[in-house]
């Protein structure tokens, strides 16, 4: 009897089937356990992978609740790439629908941020300016200046606290109650090689998404004054330089191709 | 076609907790090897580490994705990725296994076992072909450890080895830990299978920890685990080869449950006394 790969791929994602035809071993002819080791293989090596990447999310929901979750993920949307630093991209979209985790609503966006940080961490590496660029500028070539991003950056808006949430669950925060329960947009980049997560003030997210889509500092400064009454320009332009997201300036009489 | 080569010394496959240790207190280290894909991203700690060790040590690229014993077309994609890698690092070795770990669009993270027939040979022999073409350098490629057997195979994993080397000009990676694992999971003599390999043509030895279990009808079962030291029947099975071959580049590879670097040391401290002394014995 024949063995073929596709019969052999069922089986190891479905721990209903049984062992593919045409496998066999020296004691047994039917040999459940040995195909049980390549199954355990795929199913554990995908879900410490996912494990690795998410770690406040593990943290949250415990352990054993992590990889039974992460074990009905793996079967039901294995990777697609060899890539193991990409697996996971859709976790958060899963997480939202799982029902089990119905009633912890940030979770999916405590995902997103874990997988945003991972994208940050193998980014292309970039040199951004120093804050001393922007102090060059005439306040009026400040108007329409558009700036050009480091690619390491994200932008994760929740209605939820998730930087604190995320903070608190990967030591970098002492766990506490949240008294002041309110949405958090995370910023996360790279400050070298290690990853940042920092809380955005209000309309910063706006702001920050206005610059990267290649709005002029005045244009992303309307958008984020009509998202929010709280949004302060001069904090949001203090953190944009303080925080090594720019990698060039493009002033108003160079056309930004 | 590119045939560079690593150092006939001991080597270590990297892990980033070892990065200070293995730098201030490399031992009798001559050579780093990483998996290959994660080394894929764009930049980042990963690229920097590994352009400082480079410049230190001699670069084994191994593989884990490429799939080579896939029934269908290899990965392109994936091949490309690991052209610009070895165009970037120009690693002394690239390895991958005689194994398949993908089917269709689908990734399965394992490396699978292959049935042993002429026209498997045939597949393989050509996609181990389009990889040496589109890399531009001669491959090693890698026995595996298996769990089961296929009742369709016809040919000895050894014989399917040579037959791959006869027809692309390959080398072998010889991981003695797989050929004790395999021997015992399939009641066979792991001595008759090295005295079988095609040595010969090997440019890579690995060694590692498995771990024991049982299959269905309670019969020792090893796993191969890389989470413990090198066990004894394979230090002993790899001085025996080495009496034959002389000094190889000789790997120890530690995955899971990663130690201290001064542990990982100490094993490779043990691989390069093998090396000089059982070595002497092949030149006299």
């Amino acid at each position: 009897m024949s063995s073929d790969q596709a019969s052999f791929a069922r089986a190891l994602l479905d721990p209903e089937r049984q062992a593919p035809d045409g496998v066999t071993s020296h004691t047994h002819a039917a040999p459940a356990k040995r195909f049980a080791v390549y199954r355990n293989n795929v199913v554990v090596g995908l879900v410490d992978a996912l494990a690795t990447r998410f770690p406040a999310v593990q943290r949250i929901v415990g352990e054993e609740f992590f990889r039974a979750m992460a074990g009905v993920f793996v079967r039901a949307h294995p990777p697609r790439s060899p890539l193991m630093m990409d697996y996971g991209d859709d976790l958060p979209a899963f997480v939202e629908t799982f029902a089990p985790a119905a009633e912890l609503p940030y979770l999916a966006d405590v995902a997103r941020l874990e997988a945003a940080r991972t994208r940050a961490f193998h980014a292309a590496d970039a040199a951004p300016l120093p804050p001393a660029a922007f102090s060059a500028l005439e306040p009026a070539e400040l108007e329409a200046l558009r700036l050009q991003f480091c690619p390491d950056i994200a932008i994760v808006r929740s209605t939820h606290p998730i930087v604190t949430i995320w903070a608190m669950n990967v030591d970098e925060a002492e766990p506490a109650p949240i008294e002041d329960w309110r949405g958090e947009d995370a910023l996360v980049s790279r400050e070298g090689f290690e990853v940042a997560v920092r809380r955005l003030p209000p309309g910063g997210a706006v702001f920050l998404a206005n610059l990267r889509a290649g709005g002029t500092l005045a244009e992303a400064a309307l958008a984020a004054m009509q998202e929010t009454a709280r949004f302060d320009l001069a904090e949001n332009l203090a953190g944009l330089m303080s925080a090594q997201l720019v990698a060039g300036l493009i002033p108003a009489q160079v056309p930004a191709f | 076609m590119i045939q560079p080569a690593l150092p006939p010394r001991t080597g270590v496959g990297f892990k980033p907790d070892h990065f200070e240790g293995l730098i201030a207190d490399p031992g009798p280290i001559g050579f780093v090897e990483v998996h290959a894909e994660n080394y894929m991203g764009e930049g980042g700690r990963p690229h920097a580490r590994l352009t400082h060790l480079h410049e230190r040590f001699a670069l084994s690229l191994h593989g884990v994705g490429l799939s080579i014993g896939v029934d269908g077309p290899l990965d392109r994609a994936h091949l490309q990725r690991l052209r610009r890698l070895c165009d970037r690092y120009r690693p002394e070795s690239f390895s991958e296994h005689l194994a398949w770990s993908s089917h269709g669009e689908i990734y399965l993270n394992d490396l699978l076992p292959l049935p042993y027939t002429a026209a498997t040979l045939a597949r393989i022999a050509d996609h181990v072909a389009e990889i040496q073409d589109a890399l531009g350098r001669r491959m090693l490629l890698e026995n595996p450890a298996t769990y089961l057997l296929f009742a369709e195979s016809t040919l000895a994993e050894t014989d399917f080895l040579a037959g791959i080397v006869g027809r692309t000009g390959c080398g072998l990676l010889l991981d003695v830990n797989n050929v004790f694992v395999s021997a015992t999971n399939h009641g066979r003599s792991a001595e008759a299978y090295l005295a079988a390999f095609p040595l010969e043509h090997v440019g890579e030895i690995h060694l590692a920890g498995h771990a024991a279990s049982a299959d269905d009808m309670g019969a020792p079962l090893l796993i191969d685990a890389h989470g413990s030291p090198v066990a004894d029947p394979v230090w002993a099975l790899f001085e025996r080869v080495i009496v034959r071959t002389g000094p190889l580049p000789t790997l120890i590879e530690w995955d899971n449950d990663v130690p201290a670097w001064p542990v990982l040391r100490s094993e490779s401290v043990a691989a390069d006394a093998v090396l000089t002394r059982f070595g002497v014995m092949h030149a006299a």
